[in-house]
């Protein structure tokens, strides 16, 4: 199968213009809310609805006809019309210079042997007419560089740089949702449903030369040429990182064999070194999927395995040591010149070691102060901040309480809450400036999202991860891809 | 490529291949009485140390498990005695044995074993594969796959992956296990599955370090018919 050319994948990511097919006035209807959702997100080109009967949708007139849309008007058609009426409705598209369609409708290969017929048919066709076909039974695309939401499922994400493809349209939405949640953002989002044209490689190679997408993630169950997907996706990861979440595995190494090697080789252990071999990350869950995709994303690519943890919370502060060792990264030794320099900012009760634990001694400048010292020395390749927010969750008792404002706790309030935003922005600046990961993490992103605290780290663009155990896993992640990389001369 | 079509090669049949790619095997030769094999022994072993003799056969798997390994012989006697019995424990009226005969080796002394092979994945192809060998591999199952071809740097990784690393650094008063010379191994297997597509399979098992060096005391090979 030839690659789609860029033309056709202009026109399904940046399309001009875009037809509703099968489009409905009834709110319940995938052909209503596909065309719903296009016009709700402000989609700035030309939105066309067609059907059989015509009629009003949304305020406009839906077409009876596909020959009533202007020659070149449009280069994407959303097609929620039955199987049985996609091939003409391909033809009179293609004659109206559309170059892609995107194929909700289902009843094809999920459908039995007819259904597999008709879906290898409707591929063909789309090959002999130049178009680029993405699905049959897909859910839909999302582009955010050109605000387009044309699918029949929410959320439509933040704008962001992660490019996401899934062989599941459900997984598509979740991902959405964290991104909804996280504020990191989405590129381009497709459910590639049954891929009977355009497969999850090829919107990976396609992610890989985007300038818009910096990580692909992905959601894959089958995968019908492994040598060539392995190929494939090797080069896609020497270029971007890339996260591969993969469903269906079978357990267990429980084959007829008469090696061991044979026995021990199950689908499991072989897939999983596949992707080591080519630099894909492969997350176990389907949150820490997005997180080291949105990590990816978001932070810098740490050059070592070297962690140094500041805390002003101690327990999260030991807890997150032994996850770092666990997770195979270092928990650095703190230098002899990087610990006199913390003296110089803290009275002798702080923990002199790593964790670096402020143990309540701190001043009004010290955290920002002592982050800079910790970030900006050699030996330290990342760095992971906990217990921001605490002053704030404080902050906000008193704010609440039947005692505010008088007191003097507006003043106190407004203090703690400064506080923290400085923390937050210091957080994302110091990485910024040093070029080294800082992974912020505080339960209170999940347990208070508005708390003053994460709700900054999502401003500055970054994750704040709801506890320290979840951003030393996407550290890791992201170190593994690195020396992958650096290995290789990369 | 079915296992069916496929056959076992017979141990010395297997590590002659295997040393044809690089592979460092136990030096062993293949006798056909009770009488050769102690005059080989005394050979291999002078000194009286101590040797190892096994039925060698093509489909003669599994060894171990059957009996078919003795171990730590010393003396013509002994070496005698035991060619004597697995001769007899051949078995050649089943017709599934074929030609057998008596390998002797010198006993091999280490307290690690890896296990290190190749086959071919019906969905990926051939992949290489090294892990914690002996008795027990396949029950810890600690061991890490790649796709053939490997590059140094993947084999170095697969190293990496094991779990039991302790396990590859110094180890009950030997040296650690000498990790460039197991991803030769590790290469001299994916050139073997790469360049041989007969083999449906090969396994070294044990792969023993021996003063942290690795050398194949058994091995398996699958080939097509």
């Amino acid at each position: 199968m030839t690659p789609p050319t860029p033309e056709q994948w202009r026109a399904l990511f940046e399309p001009r213009g875009v037809v509703v097919a099968g489009a409905s006035s009834h709110p319940g209807k995938f052909g209503f809310v596909a065309f719903h959702n296009i016009l709700r997100h402000d989609f700035p080109g030309e939105v066309f609805a067609t059907n059989r009967e015509g009629g009003e949708i949304l305020g406009r007139r839906a077409l009876t006809s596909i020959d009533e849309i202007p020659e070149g008007a449009a280069d994407l058609v959303f097609v929620c019309t039955p199987a049985a009426a996609n091939l003409d409705l391909l033809k009179a598209c293609a004659a109206k210079g559309m170059r892609a369609a995107f194929v909700t409708s289902a009843g094809y290969g999920e459908a039995g042997d007819e259904g597999r017929a008709a879906e290898r048919e409707l591929a063909a066709l789309a090959r002999d007419l130049g178009m680029l076909l993405v699905g049959p039974n897909g859910q839909g695309v999302v582009s955010t560089p050109a605000s387009l939401c044309a699918q029949i499922v929410a959320p439509y994400p933040p704008r962001g740089r992660i490019g996401i493809v899934s062989q599941s349209g459900n997984f598509v939405s979740s991902f959405q949702n964290y991104a909804v949640q996280t504020g990191v953002g989405v590129s381009r989002a497709v459910s590639a449903g049954n891929a009977a044209a355009v497969t999850v490689p090829d919107f990976l190679e396609y992610y890989a030369r985007d300038d818009e997408t910096a990580v692909a993630l992905a959601y894959v169950e089958g995968v019908s040429d492994g040598r060539a997907f392995f190929e494939r996706i090797r080069d896609v990861g020497r270029r971007k990182p890339l996260v591969l979440l993969k469903g269906g595995l079978t357990a267990g190494g429980q084959r007829a064999a008469a090696s061991h090697t044979g026995a021990l080789a199950s689908d499991e252990r072989v897939f999983d070194g596949m992707c080591r071999q080519a630099g894909a990350t492969r997350p176990e869950t389907v949150e820490e999927a997005f997180e080291a995709a949105a990590t990816f994303a978001t932070q810098p690519l740490p050059l070592g395995p070297r962690v140094a943890v500041l805390t002003t919370a101690g327990g999260w502060g030991v807890v997150t040591a032994d996850a770092v060792t666990r997770a195979g990264l270092e928990l650095l030794a703190l230098p002899d010149d990087l610990r006199s320099a913390i003296d110089t900012k803290l009275p002798p009760r702080w923990s002199r070691n790593n964790p670096v634990d402020l143990a309540g001694a701190e001043t009004r400048d010290t955290i920002p102060e002592v982050m800079q010292l910790i970030a900006s020395h050699d030996a330290v390749d990342a760095v992971v901040y906990l217990g921001l927010g605490i002053q704030s969750n404080q902050a906000r008792l008193l704010r609440t309480g039947p005692y505010y404002p008088d007191h003097g706790l507006e003043r106190i309030v407004a203090y703690h809450e400064r506080q923290d935003e400085r923390f937050a922005r210091a957080a994302a600046d110091i990485s910024e400036a040093t070029g080294k990961p800082i992974l912020t993490a505080t339960e209170l992103a999940t347990a208070d999202p508005d708390n003053v605290g994460p709700r900054t780290v999502r401003e500055t663009g970054r994750v704040c991860y709801a506890s320290s155990n979840r951003a030393v896993t996407a550290l890791a992640h992201l170190w593994r891809y690195a020396r992958y990389l650096q290995r290789r001369g990369l | 490529m079915t296992q069916a079509a496929a056959h076992t090669l017979s141990e010395h049949d297997s590590k002659r291949l295997l040393a044809s790619v690089g592979v460092p095997v136990v030096e062993v030769r293949l006798v056909a009485t009770p009488d050769d094999a102690a005059a080989t022994a005394r050979q291999l072993a002078p000194e009286g140390g101590a040797v190892v003799v096994k039925l060698c056969g093509p489909g003669v798997a599994h060894k171990t498990e059957r009996g078919l390994v003795r171990l730590g012989l010393r003396g013509d006697d002994e070496v005698r005695e035991a060619s004597h019995a697995l001769l007899a424990a051949a078995q050649p009226d089943d017709g599934r044995e074929g030609e057998v005969g008596v390998l002797v080796a010198p006993m091999v002394r280490g307290s690690r074993e890896l296990i290190a092979g190749v086959q071919r994945d019906g969905q990926f192809g051939p992949c290489v594969m090294v892990g914690v060998g002996g008795v027990l591999a396949e029950a810890l199952a600690d061991v890490a796959f790649r796709l053939a071809p490997i590059g140094r740097v993947d084999a170095e990784e697969m190293l990496d992956e094991l779990a039991t690393q302790a396990l590859l650094g110094p180890f009950r008063g030997e040296p650690p296990v000498d990790r460039a010379a197991v991803t030769d191994v590790l290469l001299a297997l994916s050139r073997l599955v790469e360049s041989n597509t007969r083999v449906v399979s090969a396994d070294v098992n044990p792969l023993v370090v021996v003063d942290g060096r690795p050398v194949a005391v058994d091995a398996l090979v699958e080939v097509q018919a």
